[in-house]
């Protein structure tokens, strides 16, 4: 091939790759294909469904296996008022409230919430991004606490408020939460951890409390839980898609 | 070669309806599975070995140093480093530079932007396993995979390997009879990727799911724990690459306008040699 004729082709490979990533991103910010691409978010959902037992267990790990190291992401210190008044205290004041569609809503304090029947397990946290930690958690199973509260017939979705704003928004969208259904809130592995390799959870991991629902991706897992509802439906919460980064255009069934 | 004489040609039939559509279609699956898994290794680009991350002994990394007050490029494999900047940990247009993986040019949407890189990755994932999978029926009930990608017993002969290696490398290509038919080389290759790579790219994939691995825990220890599924994901991908730089070529080399068309109309030109002198 002479240089020229080389010359010409890189240039024209150029040129097609740069029209091509123009492409790209002004489909990407098509609403439309949007739509299309998450078509296909809906087939991963009920594919996994299809062939996964949902009752099926996280696998568990030997302790020697707990990272040294576990990352700590999204908020890491709650600079919400509330949220900083009760750290102060020691979570002395702090109330776990389970109410919505439920026949006996319930305030439990964390001494409450730690007689409630528990459950440890070592497990793997496997955050959206791609990276992997291993930690002890034991906290109380939603499952027992859900029907000591009683869910209503109408309830199809368990909604977690946490303490912290992630982002500044002035309609309050930015507070974090997320929502999960009710066979993920009966699962044994779904706890309320209290507690992070045999210690009371730092704040960093989210003290007091962090939603634990193994099988699923690291922003479902929901820090600085303080408020638990049942609810039909979610999408008249935050901007209705069932979670803080759901919202952002991450997918509600973060199994994969 | 207009000095020359031209060989005598014959048309012949090569590729079926079906080869040349999954063709097709895998190009533009893998093309985007590509870009846009390099915007989700973006989100956290360094690899590791084992069942979970060791933040600080990644296998592999791109980040952004600093050195004599500039920030720069480094990649680090198994703990040797080499500047990258501006390609991979730290590039961008001169005096917008950022840190990231691989650049914009490499990545969908090129922008930094997980959960529209995984909107796109899923999407294009089932197109991959979609198509594979109609290939792959098609392919073993028309007898393609066995007709014309397994080698033959005289293929396999020392002698006839260690000839095909050495015309592959002074590139002269097979004419007459023998360019009927895949060579060895080419079967081998065909079937790495065909059988072994984009499979393994569809296992390590699920392997990274957490949903799956409850189901099916044997998929982790197969590749021993997610994060070395993950690392296998991307080199598995980067073997991919490899094969494609390699079959680009020589598709060029090889007389480009001919292997086109044939991957579009089916017919491949063939010279046959001279009987006359």
């Amino acid at each position: 091939m002479s240089t020229d004729r080389r010359r010409w082709l890189s240039g024209a490979g150029a040129t097609l790759g740069g029209l091509f990533l123009a492409a790209c991103d002004r489909l990407n910010a098509n609403p439309q294909v949007t739509k299309v691409l998450q078509s296909a978010e809906g087939l991963t959902l009920r594919a996994q469904r299809l062939v996964t037992d949902r009752n099926a267990l996280a696998r568990e790990f030997p302790a020697s296996e707990i990272s040294p190291d576990f990352r700590a992401n999204g908020t890491t210190s709650p600079s919400d008022e509330a949220y900083v008044s009760l750290a102060a205290g020691g979570f002395a004041d702090w109330r776990l409230v389970v109410d919505g569609l439920v026949e006996r809503p319930l305030s439990l304090t964390m001494a409450q919430l730690r007689a409630q029947p528990a459950r440890s397990q070592i497990t793997r946290h496997d955050c959206v991004e791609g990276w992997s930690s291993i930690g002890k958690w034991k906290g109380a199973r939603l499952g027992p606490l859900l029907d000591q509260a009683g869910l209503k017939p109408q309830a199809r979705y368990i909604v977690f408020y946490c303490a912290d704003s992630l982002e500044m928004t002035l309609d309050g969208t930015g507070q974090y939460y997320e929502s999960i259904d009710l066979i993920d809130a009966y699962h044994p592995q779904t706890i309320l951890a209290y507690d992070m390799n045999d210690a009371p959870a730092p704040v960093k991991h989210g003290a007091p409390v962090r939603l634990r629902v193994e099988r699923q991706l690291g922003y479902k897992h929901a820090k600085y839980v303080m408020r638990i509802e049942a609810v039909d439906d979610f999408s008249q919460i935050g901007r209705g898609r069932g979670g803080f980064w759901e919202d952002r255009g991450y997918e509600w069934y973060a199994g994969i | 070669m207009a000095d020359k004489e031209r060989p005598a040609k014959v048309m012949v039939y090569r590729h079926a309806a079906v080869t040349r559509a999954t063709h097709w279609i895998n190009v533009l699956a893998i093309s985007m599975l590509l870009m846009s898994g390099l915007q989700i290794f973006n989100a956290h680009p360094a690899l590791y070995w084992g069942q979970k991350s060791t933040f600080a002994s990644p296998w592999l990394s791109m980040t952004a140093a600093e050195r004599g007050g500039e920030p720069i490029g480094l990649t680090t494999l198994a703990g040797r480093s080499i500047e990258t900047t501006g390609v991979l940990g730290y590039s961008g247009k001169v005096g917008a530079r950022e840190p990231r993986g691989f650049p914009a040019w490499a990545t969908i949407p090129s922008y930094r932007d997980l959960a529209s890189g995984r909107r796109w990755h899923f999407f294009f994932a089932w197109l991959f396993v979609i198509n594979g999978l109609v290939y792959l029926a098609m392919g073993l009930i028309g007898g393609h995979i066995r007709r014309d990608l397994l080698p033959t017993r005289a293929q396999l002969a020392p002698r006839r390997i260690w000839h095909e290696i050495v015309t592959h490398a002074q590139l002269k290509f097979p004419k007459g009879d023998e360019a009927r038919v895949y060579n060895v080389i080419q079967k081998a290759s065909y079937l790495l990727v065909i059988l072994i790579l984009l499979p393994l790219m569809l296992l390590t994939g699920l392997s990274m799911s957490p949903g799956f691995n409850a189901t099916a825990p044997w998929l982790l220890d197969l590749f021993g724990g997610r994060q070395s599924g993950r690392t296998l994901h991307f080199i598995s991908a980067g073997l991919i690459v490899a094969f494609i730089i390699v079959h680009v070529a020589l598709v060029v080399l090889s007389g480009f306008w001919n292997n086109i068309r044939s991957m579009i109309t089916g017919r491949y030109a063939i010279e046959v040699e001279e009987t006359r002198s």
